[in-house]
């Protein structure tokens, strides 16, 4: 236990996981032991009550229906729109749109913001830890317009390289993509400071939060970030469903992404008028019930309460790196000084996939292969990693469950 | 356990340890590369091939044990083999693979492959057993693009 912690601010545990049925289950004949977080989360009884009560109750189209079912699915959609506003702290819910995931959120902005604003010659920041879908979506916008990509190296604690990001800005910088938290090496970012580099520039920024979410409070005000995306499977609530912020002055000037549904007002054959914000970028029948559930989730985070979950997940996390550091021939990947609850490791001689299955057979889940950061893998010469990424529901129990099965990887691939 | 005794038999960690024909081949008439895409697992296989029988066969990349110990054992057996027995090992291997693991082994002209029965009880490394085999093959096809496992 933390000298700082005191019993009241501390989070309980064994009480959350109750919250969490598949918690409760066995894998292989052995409890689960689920540390692939970073990947998708696990939902609580309440988002999936939530989905059950909305297909059972409420279950109609939005916006279109002059009955009661549509007036009930409309509310449940558009107060859930409320609730991610409030949780991210947006000026209004005309800056939430609802989207598929973080993915869909990023290519939305490379789409219509990027084609219409940026110009051959111009140029893209991104940094050397992306996500594979927040370098792709630019590339694509490169190909279609002529622009280029820099990109912002890292160090060999998996950091950015302050001084090398200074100086990629100049005056053909039209945008930056930056990831809050990395996936494949933990390390939270000095995200606010490269806003504020960039506005210096009068560069818009996107922020791909989706592993940020669920580990810290995210207020787009106080970062005052242009765009912020983020997925609702790894914040606890359901797949299928994401959002994107942002700034009502940047989606005024961004084209439609895709066509038809909600995201018109009228249409003639001579022309057609698009519907206001946020609606102009909600084509088609929006995922109803993945709102429904993603406001549940978000709410239940609320309520178990950021303070307990950052302080649960560093102890997990320096729990974790202190007991893998016991392993003789254990090298960790992202070192850097701020770190969320996930280790990236690779076992001298052992492919991680060798160590997923052996793993596996104990019940213990945990990621390997190269997490679709392939240039990160390259970057540390290492085909692929093995990762153990922590949500505020794990134990140190499952660690040492974790500490034990690799103990066993090196036996049975050493023999 | 005894299922991972299985997959990760004695011959299987030997040839990981130490693989067989492991390097380029300087004269080589085929070439292909494999790759997959869940792992990263990436090989290169070269082949000298005359009067239609592989006379060489050597590889480099890295991957995990299982993919490691398949291109060390395919490259020992293929060695010598006229092409077309070498396809109709390929087609014996993969029925192996992912036949039913409560089935019987049919285990006729399988040879050492036999070691690889394990993987049946593992349907998310049929891949890693079968990349070495899927280059064989495209590179006796000569269509030079990159075989991937997808």
């Amino acid at each position: 236990m933390s000298p700082h912690s005191t019993a009241a601010a501390r989070l309980e545990v064994e009480r959350i996981r109750r919250d969490f049925p598949i918690l409760q289950s066995r894998v292989r004949g052995k409890p689960l032991v689920y540390l692939d977080n970073a990947a998708t989360s696990q939902k609580p009884q309440v988002v999936i009550d939530a989905l059950v009560y909305y297909y059972c109750t409420q279950n109609a189209n939005v916006h279109r229906g002059v009955y009661y079912l549509s007036e009930a699915a409309t509310r449940a959609y558009e107060g859930g729109r409320e609730t991610v506003r409030r949780f991210l702290n947006a000026a209004s819910t005309r800056e939430i749109i609802f989207v598929r995931g973080a993915t869909e959120g990023i290519n939305l902005v490379a789409h219509g913001y990027g084609r219409r604003h940026l110009r051959a010659g111009d140029e893209i920041i991104i940094t050397a830890m992306e996500h594979h879908s927040n370098i792709v979506p630019w590339q694509l916008l490169c190909e279609a317009t002529g622009a280029k990509l820099r990109v912002i190296p890292i160090n060999g604690d998996g950091e950015w390289i302050w001084e090398e990001a200074v100086k990629l800005f100049n005056p053909k910088t039209k945008f930056v993509a930056a990831v809050h938290i990395s996936n494949s090496l933990g390390t939270i970012n000095p995200i606010a400071r490269l806003i504020r580099l960039a506005h210096e520039w009068q560069v818009p920024v996107l922020v791909d939060g989706a592993q940020a979410v669920p580990h810290q409070p995210v207020d787009v005000a106080a970062l005052d970030c242009d765009f912020y995306t983020f997925s609702g499977h790894k914040a606890f609530g359901p797949t299928g469903i994401g959002v994107l912020y942002g700034k009502e002055t940047l989606l005024e000037k961004m084209a439609p992404y895709q066509a038809g549904g909600d995201m018109i007002k009228s249409v003639t054959f001579a022309k057609t008028t698009y519907n206001d914000l946020p609606y102009r970028f909600e084509a088609g029948t929006p995922n109803i019930a993945g709102v429904v559930g993603l406001a549940k989730a978000l709410e239940y985070l609320r309520n178990v309460g950021y303070d307990k979950i950052a302080a649960h997940e560093q102890e997990l996390l320096d729990y974790a790196t202190a007991a893998l550091a016991t392993l003789k021939p254990l090298r960790i990947i992202g070192t850097a000084r701020t770190k969320a609850s996930v280790v990236s490791f690779v076992l001298d001689g052992i492919h991680p996939h060798d160590v997923g299955t052996i793993l596996d057979r104990d019940g213990i889940a945990i990621r390997t292969g190269h997490h679709c950061t392939q240039p990160v893998m390259e970057f540390f010469n290492v085909p692929a990693t093995s990762r153990a990424s922590f949500a505020f529901y794990n134990t140190t129990r499952e660690i040492d469950a974790l500490v034990e099965g690799l103990h066993k990887v090196i036996k049975i691939m050493a023999a | 356990m005894d299922e991972l005794r299985e997959l990760y038999q004695q011959v299987i960690l030997d040839h990981n340890k130490n693989p067989r024909n492991f390097g380029e081949l300087a004269n080589a008439s085929h070439h292909a590369e494999g790759y997959n895409p869940l792992c990263g697992d990436r090989i290169h296989l070269f082949l000298r091939v005359a009067d239609n029988i592989i006379q060489d066969i050597r590889f480099t990349g890295q991957g995990c044990a299982i993919s490691k110990a398949s291109a060390s054992i395919m490259t020992s057996l293929v060695k010598g083999k006229s092409t077309t027995q070498a396809q109709e090992l390929f087609d014996k291997f993969l029925q192996l693979i992912t036949s039913d693991p409560t089935q019987p082994v049919e285990v006729s002209g399988l040879d050492r492959l036999v070691v690889f029965a394990g993987v049946r009880e593992f349907p998310l490394r049929v891949k890693c057993a079968s990349l070495a085999w899927h280059t064989l093959k495209s590179a006796l096809s000569e269509s030079g693009a990159v075989v991937t496992t997808e």
